[in-house]
């Protein structure tokens, strides 16, 4: 048989962007401590729903970890206070029974909610969109093995590509800064040689976007790293800052 | 001309794949050569819509926007990085031949048939296994961090079904990686305003105007508002349906209602039957369960699959009485080795879960259920050293662990089979085209190449194929005829009665206000279909589905309850409108395994087997695509049959033993 646990829910509910938001509080009974985060909020809104009332709405998609949608601020730490994992991966046996947990939308100026738990992080989008990629379009290419790429160079932009774009860096920053997230992406291509070209004029560009978007400024906490699900180092940040001085020098 | 054969309304109508003339190897260059194009000035006039932004919809995107077209791109979820194909872990198969292993464009074609069990189109695969190796060069071009080796240049890895190391891959994050180039190319191109990105968009039906598609009605996720947008030419790259099962490995809002609704509006579906079952995937554990997690088949590189050999000793590892670490080397039963000794653990897809399936069946499964397999590492990290085996598969085992909390390294993985992949999907000719001029259908939710089983590692790479290189040529055949046709009104009436007609679907289920959450007839309609249209299916199980399934159709039609209104941002209305779908989908794949007497890859019907328990094919009746035609809502749709000649291979019963 399963072991359960019994459990106190505060939620931020709010109807609208514009809507005063509160916490309501659910007592959750009997949950099996081998379901994860997400499905104990099923179970509580197929309750919800039994009862008439509106569902919680929370953003989640693939729950396995790698699509970056779903968020969630638990007990104060994006995605729960277990590192290397996203709510989706969170099982109810890190909980204790009798525990109140509490839950909370990304906090980021540049994340707006939309309802409830879900917010919007079309920011992080934007930011990509103005470099965050290889300017070459499909065909034309040379073949895939003509530039050899060490395992280490190639290792190492893999682990800044990890990066799921879930917004948890920004959202345990302080200053909601979304550095480690254009970092990610700065470093990852500017360590290959097909990325290498544009670098500096890549980093340029995003770190321009992220300013006008309204995240704020890094100033070396190290709280995005801790919290980050996929562990990308802060040491890309440095990366994307020599690129950024270098683009700053042309100029 | 229509006759009755049994139950099913069979229609002789030819179908037309237009396949291109020439030997096999000519055939696409020979497309290419004389196809129609669209010049630059022309492009710019035209638009085309892309639904979907996984790796066929992004890479499909991005491409015709690099050339010149507008493009309307829509997907449902937050951002179009997020679509379902991020989650493919094992890789993307090309016929690179890097290894120096003999392989082949011929060979990759050859493998894709065979492992499909002679159910696709010769024309489609080999032209797929021709652009594979474009793939992996626009790929690294992008900056895909594709794993290396010491020497700097790409290493690969073997999947199942191939004698042959041709698996590129990106840890255990192959998908994301893919998905992420695709979405930077994507980007690229929102960024120069030639693509115009709607995300939180829902597809909601096709707008056809003189037989040809013309729109979309879609939507709004967030303020509930439903929409119309025009287009010259609509594509489709929305995914599977694996979903039906409510249990899968497919993401929670994977669905079939895009495929659904261009059926409805009369674009043919095809060999809904087929549907992908994956060996390795982590079991079921409990009733409030939302989905199920894959566990890549590269696992299978270095894992072997086993069971107790000894009844008892199964029976006391259900109990919990005896661990798999204490069963000794001589007691345990390697039965893919031992049934498929040349392929081994590396049997394809739907041949590994038979026999798991077989052997749980005969009382030998483990974990307290008795419906699970081991895939087991001892050997590999004996071999090889456990840094090595991480290197490989950290990101793997890690993801084992926190969802079963125990550590691979030291107990084997217990694993079983789970939806995970359809073959079937609508019917497309050899541009991509639908039976509807203008519409086209890329990816998973088409049929074309993988017939009745899919290999490990090319889902990627069909998705890729057909955004990146396929239909960027085909559809241009098709709208070189368009130029001349200027932006319409979506104030025409097809546009007016489409949205009324999503309107009216809405207000109905709204209005039901029943006593049933959408979830628990999700829950029902899986449980039907994995019994009964699952692994092993038999003509009494699928009559029985067919009367469940219109009782579960009914039940939600009747019972159902909604929250909220439809005017607002409202989740169970979206997974309403969508089960509303299923219902339909599990019906057509019902009736399709049925009207199919032989047993296929992925489709196995109990009655025709060989007398070793393999798949038993029926050439002589059977070598035929199904094409199923809408007739109206309660009526049974008509069965049309693209027949598959098979020019340039012979068919012969898959053999995986030597």
């Amino acid at each position: 048989m399963d072991k359960t646990i019994n459990v106190t829910l505060k939620i931020w509910r709010q109807a609208g962007p514009k809507a005063k938001g509160e916490f309501i509080t659910y007592k959750m009974d009997n949950v099996s401590t081998d379901s994860s985060f997400l499905e104990m909020l099923d179970v509580l809104n197929e309750k919800l729903v039994k009862e008439h009332k509106e569902p919680v709405a929370f953003d989640h998609d693939c729950r396995e970890g790698i699509c970056g949608m779903c968020s969630l601020y638990i007990n104060g730490h994006p995605h729960g206070k277990d590192s290397e994992t996203t709510t989706c991966q969170l099982h109810m046996r890190r909980f204790k029974d009798g525990e109140t947990i509490t839950v909370e939308p990304w906090r980021s100026a540049a994340f707006p909610v939309i309802k409830d738990l879900m917010v919007d992080r079309g920011a992080y989008d934007k930011i990509i969109q103005a470099g965050g990629y290889v300017s070459i379009s499909t065909g034309g290419v040379p073949d895939a093995n003509a530039i050899p790429i060490s395992k280490d160079i190639a290792d190492e932009a893999m682990d800044a590509a990890t990066c799921i774009g879930c917004g948890a860096c920004a959202a345990a920053c302080k200053n909601g800064s979304a550095m480690l997230f254009v970092a990610a992406k700065v470093s990852q291509l500017a360590l290959l040689p097909q990325g290498k070209v544009e670098a500096a004029r890549r980093a340029k560009a995003m770190v321009a976007k992220m300013d006008e978007l309204g995240f704020g400024n890094c100033t070396n906490t190290g709280a995005c790293e801790a919290e980050c699900p996929k562990a990308v180092s802060i040491t890309h940040i440095a990366r994307l800052n020599r690129e950024f001085l270098k683009a700053k020098f042309k100029d | 001309m229509a006759k009755k054969q049994e139950s099913t309304q069979v229609e002789e109508i030819k179908i037309d794949a237009k396949i291109p003339a020439g030997s096999l190897a000519e055939k696409w260059t020979n497309y290419k050569d004389h196809q129609k194009l669209v010049n630059p000035a022309n492009k710019r006039r035209l638009d085309i819509i892309v639904v979907g932004t996984g790796l066929a919809g992004a890479s499909a995107a991005a491409s015709l926007a690099e050339m010149g077209f507008n493009v309307l791109n829509f997907c449902i979820q937050d951002s179009p990085r997020r679509a379902h194909s991020i989650a493919a872990q094992g890789g993307i198969n090309a016929a690179k031949n890097y290894q120096n292993d003999g392989d082949s464009v011929y060979r990759l074609f050859y493998d894709t048939i065979k492992g499909g069990d002679y159910r696709a189109r010769e024309a489609n695969v080999y032209r797929l296994a021709e652009v594979s190796n474009n793939i992996i060069d626009q790929c690294v071009a992008q900056g895909v961090p594709f794993a290396r080796e010491y020497g700097g240049l790409l290493d690969n890895r073997s999947f199942g079904g191939a004698q042959v190391s041709r698996t590129f891959y990106a840890k255990g994050q192959t998908g994301q990686q893919l998905l992420l180039g695709a979405y930077s190319a994507l980007s690229r191109q929102i960024g120069a305003g030639t693509v115009k990105m709607f995300t939180r968009h829902e597809m909601l039906d096709v707008v056809v105007i003189e037989g040809r598609a013309r729109g979309i009605i879609a939507r709004n996720l967030i303020t509930g508002k439903v929409e119309r947008y025009f287009a010259h030419a609509v594509v489709i790259g929305s995914g599977g349906y694996g979903n039906t099962f409510f249990l899968s490995t497919n993401a929670m809002a994977s669905n079939g209602s895009a495929a659904m609704q261009i059926y409805r509006k009369g674009a043919y579906f095809s060999n809904p039957a087929y549907a992908q079952i994956h060996p390795t995937c982590i079991p079921v554990h409990g009733d409030y369960q939302s989905k199920l997690t894959l566990m890549s088949e590269s696992l299978r590189n270095d894992g072997r699959i086993w069971v107790p050999k000894k009844k008892e000793d199964a029976e006391a590892i259900r109990a919990g009485k005896l661990k798999p670490t204490d069963l000794k080397e001589e007691d345990r039963d390697y039965y893919l080795e031992r049934r498929y000794p040349a392929f081994g653990n590396l049997v394809p897809r739907d041949v590994a879960s038979r026999a798991a399936k077989e052997r749980c069946d005969a009382g030998f499964g483990v974990n307290s259920t008795g419906l699970a397999v081991y895939l087991d590492f001892s050997s590999a990290i004996e071999r090889l050293g456990e840094d090595v085996i991480r290197a490989r598969y950290g990101n793997l085992f890690q993801m084992y662990e926190k969802i079963v909390n125990e550590n691979p390294y030291k107990t084997p993985m217990m694993i079983f089979p789970a939806i995970h992949y359809t073959m079937g999907g609508i019917w497309v000719d050899y541009e991509l085209q639908t039976s509807i001029p203008g519409l086209f259908c890329i990816g998973e939710a088409n049929f074309s190449d993988h017939g009745a089983n899919r290999l490990g590692a090319s889902a990627l790479m069909q998705g890729l194929a057909d955004g990146y290189f396929v239909l960027p040529y085909t559809i241009q055949n098709y709208l070189a005829d368009q130029i001349q046709v200027p932006r319409m009104s979506t104030d025409l009436p097809e546009f007016e009665a489409a949205e009324k007609g999503v309107h009216a679907k809405i207000e109905k289920i709204m209005k039901i206000q029943g006593d049933r959450t959408v979830d628990s007839i999700h829950r029902e309609l899986g449980l039907v279909m994995w019994d009964f249209v699952g692994m092993g299916r038999n003509k009494a199980g699928l009559e029985h589905a067919l009367e469940r399934i219109k009782e579960i159709r009914h039940e939600f039609w009747t019972r159902v309850y909604v929250p909220g209104v439809s005017t607002d941002l409202n989740v169970e209305l979206e997974k309403a409108l969508r089960l509303a779908d299923f219902i339909e989908i599990g019906e057509l794949m019902a009736r399709d395994a049925l009207m199919r007497e032989e047993s296929c890859g992925g489709h196995f019907r109990e009655e025709y087997q060989t007398p070793e328990g393999e798949a038993l094919r029926n050439d002589e009746d059977f070598s035929f695509a199904s094409c199923w035609k809408y007739n109206g809502e309660g009526q049974e749709p008509t069965l049309l049959k693209e027949p598959l000649e098979y020019e340039f291979i012979k068919r012969q019963q898959r053999n995986y033993k030597s």
